[in-house]
């Protein structure tokens, strides 16, 4: 059986989960059920700063039947007065001492306010802060969160702030609202925080009601940008954790750094900490179903660690950053093209119709006589099931002309139906950046460069 | 005698509830939107059957009707009653691993809006100045005459019965399909500018020459006759299979229905009549049938259906004589059968079994034993193949300008409402070939 236990930045957990900061931790009654639940830590709904909430706050992307693959939002940080929220923080530490209690917390940006809330943090018993800079409405409008977090300065002098004051550990929340995010995180480095977590929510606007015309949802007639979170983003925040764990200056710095951003199942997890992650934080997939889905998570990640041999969560962390590469050091000598098992396949003819219609047309229909046949080639008055199934062509993939762009592959309804297979290129090992040191003609002029596919072999129709 | 069960509406109600908008999406959205796909080549009309689901699951219902309506007029009609594990269901991709698509529910969910909403087809071409005599108002002569107003023809339906839709409005057994249904289809035909004059029978109130002098050419959709005799003693007994159906259709509560029923015959047609015997208060209903479960003509979900009804079945018997008893029904004589060599038919022959006579007990007996060919072939002197009006590739007889299309030309292959629709559709075009070339 897996250890699941952490330790990040020194705040001990009994398993890799903690709530992020969002409605699921907005009161102590909550955390307590969600401690029950099984979860490892709670990040505190965002306290600090007085504010007033609106109704219809959150928006939702649904695609097919699957509901909120999305949730965007225009909550605010925590609505319940500050002293409430230390008092009940104080209660539950009080109560679950194995867990982790970390407050989120966000005010105006002066010195003596931030020593404040540290302060007034560190009497409840807490384990650690989180620095909001992340949340991207309303508060920023105030020059809070993502005000702050978008102007690496910024982060780095309230950082400051917070260290001189703080005795806990204090992680630093990033947004993802921004071109870089190295340097907010570097920012972080500077400022001697003991941690990074990231992503906060992305702005967006979810859609325009097709009644009304109204933007979705409409707050009494109006509607704006919103923080974009779950399952839909999960690839935007993987990319987000790799560049961090592949920055040199955040990479040696050792800070540990918490995952989030549409964690829904232990694959999910998994992966997150794959690629560096070393605590995890889940908001929308708990806002979906409840606090019962720590189970399976905690669950899946553990048999998962035993199959794959993993003792400890820190073994898993980062296994897979090493994987993480430009392109420019991409191997061009790979080659992968696509398989379609025959015994698998049931002709829906997506593969076909994708990779002619908008790929690199190499699937043709093979007849039972081994012809080609077209699309749409029956006789009009043929019919019926058994002609209809009979006469049905198989997708066929001309592998010498497939480029291996898994186009078909990503979308074969059909588990295991459709593989990428690798062969053997006959080409020497390449990458674009040897290419451009030592043949750099071939990098920059065409008719050099189609004078070496010619010579290497590569012909692209 | 009589029906113990007054609300009759109830009991040969519509069999399957209308999806429920939340039902139609779900369903909508699990077709994985095949390209080139299997149902729309095993529809007889080839209907764009993922275009119009997807339509569903975006709720574009009035394009989704339209997408139906494109290839498939009698689309509300089909949706109901197309045998749809034998035909687009039947080839599902999904069909293998899971559940197909319930495409024929999906069908009538776009239908329902069609005709709730008005959402009908619209005439695109130009007027031609053509018109073209369609007689009988069937599923073929609907279809084919409303595709000849959408080119621009001036088509005019004869009927020589009091209600257009044939066998959709009076042969169709109303759990399948409602007659209202049938009606309005035929109401939305006439919306694109088709005229359907009812109780006009040809050769009789009108000539055939007369309409030929009057129109550019003529179409014949008079689908097939009455259930032909068994040449038995005391047939004039035995109740008249597609009569019976009529009656429950256009006036059930006074449709006559015995305690101990036996429906003669194994098709279709055969099972709606023990069906309506069943749900109309008969405590015993039997089916009687000269070949065995392997060779009867029902589809296999109407042998399904008819077993769960409680519908009972004796096989290898071969009716000989009504059995009178003081001028009243009391049974049915019959042999027993052996099979032989294949017959004409292709199945093996029934050869009864001299002295093998035994009586079955009815107070009622129904015959739905296929119908009888089209008389109005040597009406009108025209070349016929195993008694079927014969017609050229393009629906053409043997009389220059008279087409004829539906059931009535059905010498191979299993007579159907959707093969009558595209016999329609494809004849419209021939004839829009032909007119306007």
């Amino acid at each position: 059986m897996a250890d699941l236990r952490i330790n990040f930045a020194g705040i001990q957990s009994p398993n890799p989960f903690w709530l992020a900061s969002a409605p699921p931790t907005n009161s102590g009654a909550q955390i307590h059920k969600a401690f029950e639940a099984g979860w490892g830590g709670a990040v505190w709904k965002t306290i600090g700063a007085p504010v007033l909430n609106v109704s219809n706050r959150y928006g939702a992307w649904h695609y097919g039947r699957q509901r909120m693959l999305a949730i965007n939002n225009v909550e605010l940080i925590s609505d319940r007065p500050l002293e409430v929220n230390l008092r009940e923080i104080a209660e539950v530490k009080r109560a679950w001492p194995d867990r982790a209690v970390i407050v989120s917390a966000m005010v105006e940006s002066k010195p003596e306010t931030w020593r404040e809330i540290v302060e007034r943090i560190e009497d409840t018993g807490a384990d650690g802060i989180e620095l909001n800079y992340g949340c991207p409405h309303g508060m920023s409008e105030r020059g809070m969160g993502a005000a702050v977090g978008q102007v690496p300065e910024y982060c780095e002098q309230i950082s400051r702030w917070v260290m001189e004051a703080a005795t806990i550990p204090v992680i630093m929340k990033l947004t993802p609202n921004i071109t870089n995010i190295v340097l907010p995180a570097r920012a972080g480095v500077a400022a001697g925080v003991n941690a990074l977590s990231l992503i906060n929510t992305i702005n967006s606007i979810v859609g325009v009601d097709l009644d009304t015309l109204e933007l979705t949802p409409s707050i009494g007639g109006k509607g704006g940008h919103g923080g974009y979170a779950g399952p839909a983003v999960k690839p935007i925040a993987l990319n987000m954790l790799a560049a961090l764990g592949t920055d040199e200056i955040v990479s040696k710095s050792g800070l540990p750094i918490s995952g989030m951003g549409g964690i829904a199942t232990w694959q999910d997890a998994a992966q997150f900490l794959l690629m560096g992650a070393s605590s995890l934080q889940v908001c929308t997939a708990v806002m979906h179903y409840g606090y019962r889905v720590i189970e399976d998570l905690c669950d899946g990640l553990s048999n998962w660690m035993d199959e794959k041999g993993f003792a400890t969560v820190a073994d898993v962390c980062g296994h897979s950053l090493h994987r993480v590469s430009d392109f420019k050091d991409f191997d061009l000598s790979f080659r992968a093209v696509a398989r379609i098992d025959e015994s698998k396949c049931i002709k829906c003819d997506l593969c076909y119709v994708a990779c002619n219609d908008t790929a690199h047309q190499c699937i043709d229909l093979v007849g039972a006589d081994g012809k080609f046949v077209e699309p749409r080639a029956y006789d009009v008055r043929s019919n019926g099931k058994h002609d209809a199934t009979a006469m049905r062509p198989q997708p066929v993939v001309r592998e010498e002309d497939c480029v291996g762009c898994r186009l078909c592959y990503n979308i074969c309804p059909v588990d295991e139906c459709i593989h990428m297979v690798e062969l053997p290129s006959g080409r020497d090992k390449v990458t674009w950046s040897q290419l451009s040191k030592e043949q750099s003609n071939v990098t920059e002029d065409w008719e050099t460069m189609k004078a070496y596919r010619k010579q290497v072999g590569i012909e692209i129709h | 005698m009589g029906s113990a069960l007054d609300d009759t509406s109830g009991a040969l109600g519509e069999q399957l509830p209308p999806l429920t908008p939340h039902a139609a999406a779900v369903e909508a959205d699990r077709c994985l939107y095949c390209f080139d796909a299997p149902c729309t080549h095993a529809c007889p009309t080839h209907i764009d059957i993922p275009r119009f689901i997807k339509k569903i699951a975006t709720q574009n219902l009035r394009g989704s009707a339209e997408t139906i309506f494109a290839s498939n007029l009698l689309g509300a009609t089909c949706a109901r009653v197309c045998p749809v594990q034998e035909l687009c269901e039947g080839a599902c991709v999904l069909g293998s691993d899971h559940k197909p698509i319930a495409i024929g529910r999906l069908q009538r969910f776009a239908m329902d809006y069609a005709h709730e909403h008005g959402a009908y087809p619209r005439v695109q071409g130009a007027p031609t100045g053509k018109k073209i005599a369609v007689i009988g108002a069937g599923p073929a002569g609907l279809s084919c005459a409303g595709e000849l107003a959408k080119l621009g023809h001036g088509a005019t339906i004869f009927e020589k019965r009091a209600k257009p839709g044939g066998l959709s409005t009076f042969g169709i057994i109303s759990l399948r399909e409602p007659m209202e249904i049938a009606l309005e289809e035929a109401r939305m035909i006439e919306s694109l500018g088709v005229k359907i004059e009812t109780g006009v029978e040809c050769g009789k109130n009108r000539s055939l020459a007369d309409l030929q002098k009057e129109f550019d050419c003529i179409v014949l959709s008079v689908g097939l006759g009455r259930t032909p005799r068994l040449e038995i003693e005391g047939e004039d007994a035995i109740v008249d299979g597609l009569e019976f159906i009529e009656e429950s259709k256009t006036n059930a509560a006074s449709l006559k229905v015995g305690r101990n029923v036996i429906v003669i015959g194994a098709g279709n047609t055969a099972v709606d009549c023990a069906t309506i015997a069943k749900r109309l208060g008969a405590e015993r209903v039997t089916m009687v049938y000269r070949r065995t479960d392997r060779e009867m003509t029902c589809y296999e979900h109407e042998y399904d259906f008819a077993r769960k009804e409680g519908i009972e079945f004796r096989f290898l018997t071969q009716p000989a004589r009504v059995v009178l008893e003081g001028g009243k029904l009391a049974g049915l004589e019959c042999r027993r059968v052996e099979l032989g060599a294949p017959d004409a038919s292709g199945r093996p022959a029934p050869i009864a079994v001299k002295g093998s006579e035994f009586v079955l007990a009815a107070d009622q007996i129904v015959k739905a034993v296929g119908q009888q060919k089209p008389s109005i072939a040597a009406l009108l002197g025209l070349e016929t193949k195993r008694g079927f009006i014969a017609v050229d590739e393009s629906f053409l007889t043997s009389v220059p300008g008279v087409y004829a299309i539906g059931d009535c030309i059905r010498a191979k292959g299993a007579a159907s409402t959707v093969m009558a629709v595209e016999d329609g559709k494809l004849a419209a075009l021939a004839i829009n070939e032909q007119l306007v070339p």
